[in-house]
């Protein structure tokens, strides 16, 4: 049953062979068991889980239940939640309890799911291997050496350990799709604007999207038709027809034209990812699909753009986290300055302050122009690589992360190292367009190594079909750590 | 040596939409603190802004009303900066491409008209209110204010005294309430202004260092905050110093500016564009929607008056001061378009003097113009005399009498003697009883001309037409 895909699970339910009570149960005593070791929730609330669950059984005994209703769904700590602590892997919010629900919780309660925690992450979702979280490392369920990857990788480890059948993520700069890659599951980042941004606390507004994380692609579609649309609270969430994600999954591959960045394939990437990218793509020649090289000549500028804009905006997003109207305030302080200084000082880590310092700095007077203005520039320019990229194929494919999961520590003392993590997730982060990361096999010391998917703006359904469709004929998604 | 007063104010006008601009909480003054304060408004995590489209078409308005440019895209930027009345440790102001560019206002100082021209006026959020009384020496913080919206308006430095700061500030004052985007409560800081002052020789084309006086909430703080500011330039230069760049504050009660934070103190503010909102694009058909509705504005209406109902340009300007005053005088006017004049002496004179003695504005006038314009007719025709006519105003006015005009004439005796053969025998009458004061006349004495028109009319109690009065005498004595 834990293996089971949503599909399978709604099945359970509707035939009444279990309760969302008992399926609720059921991953309660697993993460009960398992978390300790993995560390992959903030908060567990049997309570309120089980209450749900019981409203979520009404609902499949009056017929009245639609996909995900009673399915147990794990909440990256992220998203507000209304009663529920809302912590965002930061001593800052330790003590916040959210009034109100985030836009994404509202659509997974309308749909009648569970909220089986609040899960683990890098501390204000600044971080590559979830070891910045004010709670602690999260543990890789492949290795525990390893790290999950970061900063869903609270979300990522709870459905690749198990303990929850679908988790949600956050993505600003991967870290929906490396976490995914290094956890050996499936995960989406979709096109910006499409996930209503209200609720989730903001790291860089213009490029935080939310997204899901699942086992396989057909998961990763049931759980999109819950969390997209519209939301009018949300003034850059786009106003398009409702789609239904799952409609595309069946579409042959045939006459599919994936687009290799020459790019990516050049340097930096460890041999074994680059195997295991060889080998999918092997498969996908199988499935039909043709590939040709293009080009993303400014790619190699994506992580020190990203490095500017993403703490720019984090600096001035993080100001509201000052101790005076909630969360974490020092205890003694002698005046308004020094109350500000001392909470701000406390309430954040390292990796945090850095950004708020790299944030500051560049949108000085006598900095703006030479790093935020030009790193605009440079943003527009990665875009329109993409575009152009685009007008040669219809999916751009190549390693989610250069390398399989490196082990905790290793690369905590070296923010450079780490940042490289992200060096294929973030030009699409900063162009909005969608990505994904799906499990393609294993690499060194048995770690999983993570396919990522590029589309076209609004092209979810087509990158779940070519998900799907490697998926149907290959089982690297249902393998699972054996714990 | 001579000096050159530069003034240039920067105006904060709360807009009178219903709810915040970047939220749905209401703006209302006077509630319970916090009690008009949202998620939103609160910045708790995860929230985010929506721009208000109230907002946003009233400071289009302000911008059809000066001729100014209306940017499209328009862009919102954070102004960044920490104080506990400002949640979000940004407010969303605009910073490149404000909603509004140039434009100018007219003003008229005495007879002289000039044209202060503006530089911008952009959208901002209003900050909440820190509360440092009665919360034993700690501070409150009240944000029902937080998120109100606000449209700066900056102008050049083009005044050139206390007196032209003043007239800008009037008719700006005037012409937001005209248009109806701010109520103009400068109590309730509806309407706050800082002022930008600098002196410089006379002659002297470059600008001297300037200092901003923050937050003058009435139109005499602002003249009297200019005129100690100027002084005390003035008195450093002469006395061989410099100014320092620096914000001060106006002291009410001590009627004297003092440094509130130098230059060297100001913020860096990290201005960037707000990842929150997006551009805001205004297509031609929404601003020729807004020209539509938007009222005849004071200056064409000044023009119009001046054109149309033959009224200096001193009438026409007090007679558009507020667009409830120039109703007013339209409504009386429009049943005597001849007697224009006489309409607006009546207003500005016994109709303005009485609103002044009662406090009240002219849309409580208890007269209501078509009775004045009735009266007026009364006059024009000779049924009263201006003086009578004080008293049927009186009567109106006090509601005495609620009787038409005629009817109040009547009951009160009022009606002017206009019958020629009647004042003929009266006359005759006052001549026959002062035979001294007319040899006095005859004999050069001019002033006893008017102790007979004097007698005349104490014989009729007033009501006879002293013009009719004068005419017959002035025959008879001839």
């Amino acid at each position: 049953m834990f293996n089971d895909s949503l599909k399978q699970l709604s099945k359970r339910l509707a035939d009444r062979e279990i309760s969302s009570v008992e399926l609720t149960t059921e991953f309660l005593k697993r993460i009960k068991q398992l978390n300790p070791q993995y560390n992959a929730f903030i908060t567990v609330d049997d309570e309120k889980a089980l209450a749900q669950a019981r409203i979520a059984d009404q609902k499949i005994a009056t017929d009245k239940a639609i996909p995900l209703t009673g399915i147990p769904v794990a909440q990256k700590d992220i998203f507000c939640a209304k009663g529920w602590l809302t912590t965002c892997g930061s001593k800052m919010l330790s003590n916040f309890v959210s009034p109100y629900d985030a836009c994404v919780i509202e659509r997974f309660n309308q749909a009648g799911a569970v909220n089986i925690g609040k899960t683990n992450m890098d501390e204000f979702a600044m971080g590559s291997s979830n070891e910045t979280s004010f709670y602690g490392p999260v543990r890789n369920p492949w290795d525990v050496a390893a790290v999950p990857g970061g900063s869903s990788g609270g979300s990522a480890c709870a459905v690749a350990a198990r303990m929850a059948p679908v988790a949600t993520g956050t993505d600003t700069g991967g870290s929906i799709r490396q976490p995914a890659a290094l956890c050996g599951i499936s995960g989406i980042k979709p096109t910006y604007g499409t996930v209503s941004r209200y609720g989730m606390i903001a790291f860089a507004s213009s490029l935080d999207q939310g997204g899901p994380m699942a086992k396989s692609a057909e998961d990763l579609a049931l759980m999109l038709n819950v969390m997209t649309g519209f939301d009018a609270r949300d003034s850059t969430s786009l106003q398009r027809e409702t789609e239904d994600y799952m409609r595309n999954l069946e579409k042959p591959l045939s006459g599919l034209r994936i687009g290799l960045p020459k790019e990516y394939f050049a340097e930096g990437m460890s041999s074994d990812v680059e195997k295991a990218v060889e080998q999918a793509l092997g498969e996908y020649r199988k499935l039909g699909a043709e590939t040709l090289e293009v080009s993303l000549a400014n790619s190699s500028l994506s992580i020190p753009v990203y490095y500017v804009l993403a703490p720019a905006e984090a600096s001035s997003n993080l100001s509201r986290f000052d101790g005076v109207r909630y969360g974490h305030r020092a205890k003694a302080y002698e005046n308004l300055g020094d109350m500000y200084r001392k909470s701000r000082a406390e309430g954040f880590g390292a990796e945090v302050k850095r950004r708020i310092l790299i944030g500051t700095y560049v949108l000085s007077h006598g900095y703006y122009d030479a790093y935020y203005i030009k790193a605009q520039k440079l943003r527009r320019l990665i875009a329109e690589d993409f575009k152009r990229a685009f007008t040669h194929c219809d999916v751009i494919m190549g390693p989610t992360a250069p390398t399989v999961a490196f082990d905790i520590g290793e690369k905590s003392s070296d923010p450079i190292q780490m940042y490289l993590s992200d060096i294929y997730t973030s030009g699409a982060s900063l162009a909005g367009l969608p990505g994904m990361s799906i499990p393609i096999g294993f690499g060194e010391k048995n770690r999983p190594v993570g396919l990522h998917i590029v589309g076209n703006y609004f092209a979810e359904a087509r990158m779940l079909n070519v998900a799907h469709q490697y998926q149907l004929v290959t089982d690297w998604h249902q393998q699972a750590p054996d714990l | 040596m001579q000096w050159e007063i530069v003034i240039g104010l920067e105006v904060h006008t709360q807009l009178s939409t219903q709810s915040k601009i970047f939220s749905g909480a209401s703006i209302a003054y006077g509630a319970m603190p916090n009690t008009q304060a949202c998620a939103v408004d609160l910045a708790l995590p995860g929230v985010l802004p929506v721009l208000n489209r109230g907002a946003v078409e009233h400071a289009i308005k302000l911008g059809l009303a000066v001729g100014a440019k209306i940017n499209s895209p328009s862009i919102f930027a954070r102004k960044n900066y920490f104080y506990p009345d400002l949640p979000k440790g940004y407010q969303i102001s605009q910073y490149e491409l404000p909603i509004v560019e140039g434009g100018n206002i007219c003003i008229q100082v005495g007879e002289t008209e000039k044209y202060i021209r503006l530089t911008r006026a952009h959208l901002e959020e209003d900050a909440g209110k820190s509360l440092h009384e009665d919360f034993h020496g700690m501070s409150g913080i009240d944000l029902n204010r937080a998120g109100t919206p606000l449209l700066e308006i900056v102008s050049e430095p083009d005044m050139r005294s206390s007196a032209e700061a003043v007239a800008y500030a009037k008719t700006l004052h005037a012409l937001v309430r005209w248009i109806g985007i701010c109520d103009g409560n400068m109590q309730e800081g509806s309407f706050r202004c800082d002022a930008n002052v600098s002196v410089r020789p006379r002659g002297v084309e470059k600008f001297g260092t300037r200092c901003e006086i923050k937050n003058l909430n009435s139109f005499r703080f602002l003249e009297k905050a200019i005129d100690f500011e100027v002084d005390r330039q003035i008195d450093i230069l002469e006395d061989g110093g410099t100014i320092r760049q620096e914000t001060r504050l106006y002291d009410a009660n001590k009627d004297e500016t003092r440094t509130m934070r130098s230059k060297e103190d100001a913020n860096d503010y990290r201005y960037f564009p707000d990842p929150d909102l997006l551009p805001v694009e205004i297509s031609p058909a929404w601003i020729d929607q807004l020209k539509s509705v938007l009222p005849e504005l004071p200056q064409a209406r000044r023009a119009r008056y001046i054109s149309e109902y033959d009224l200096s340009a001193y009438d026409a300007s007090v007679l558009t001061s507020s667009r409830e005053i120039a109703d007013y005088f339209e409504a009386v006017a429009k049943q005597l378009p001849a007697q224009a004049k006489l309409c607006a002496n009546w207003i500005m004179g016994e109709i303005s003097a009485r609103l002044n003695k009662e406090d009240m504005d002219i849309t409580a006038c208890p007269v209501p113009p078509e009775k004045l314009a009735a009266l007026l007719a009364r006059i024009h025709d000779g049924t009263v005399s201006g003086k009578a006519a004080k008293t049927v105003f009186e009567c109106m006015w006090s509601g005495e009498l609620d009787q038409d005009v005629d009817a109040i004439i009547e009951t009160k005796g009022l009606k002017q003697i206009s019958d020629n053969s009647a004042i003929e025998k009266l006359v005759d009458e006052v001549l026959a009883a002062n035979e001294q004061q007319v040899a006095d006349y005859r004999n050069g004495k001019e002033k006893a001309f008017n102790a007979l028109v004097g007698q005349v009319m104490k014989a009729t109690k007033g009501q006879a037409n002293p013009t009719q009065v004068n005419a017959i005498l002035k025959k008879k004595l001839s």
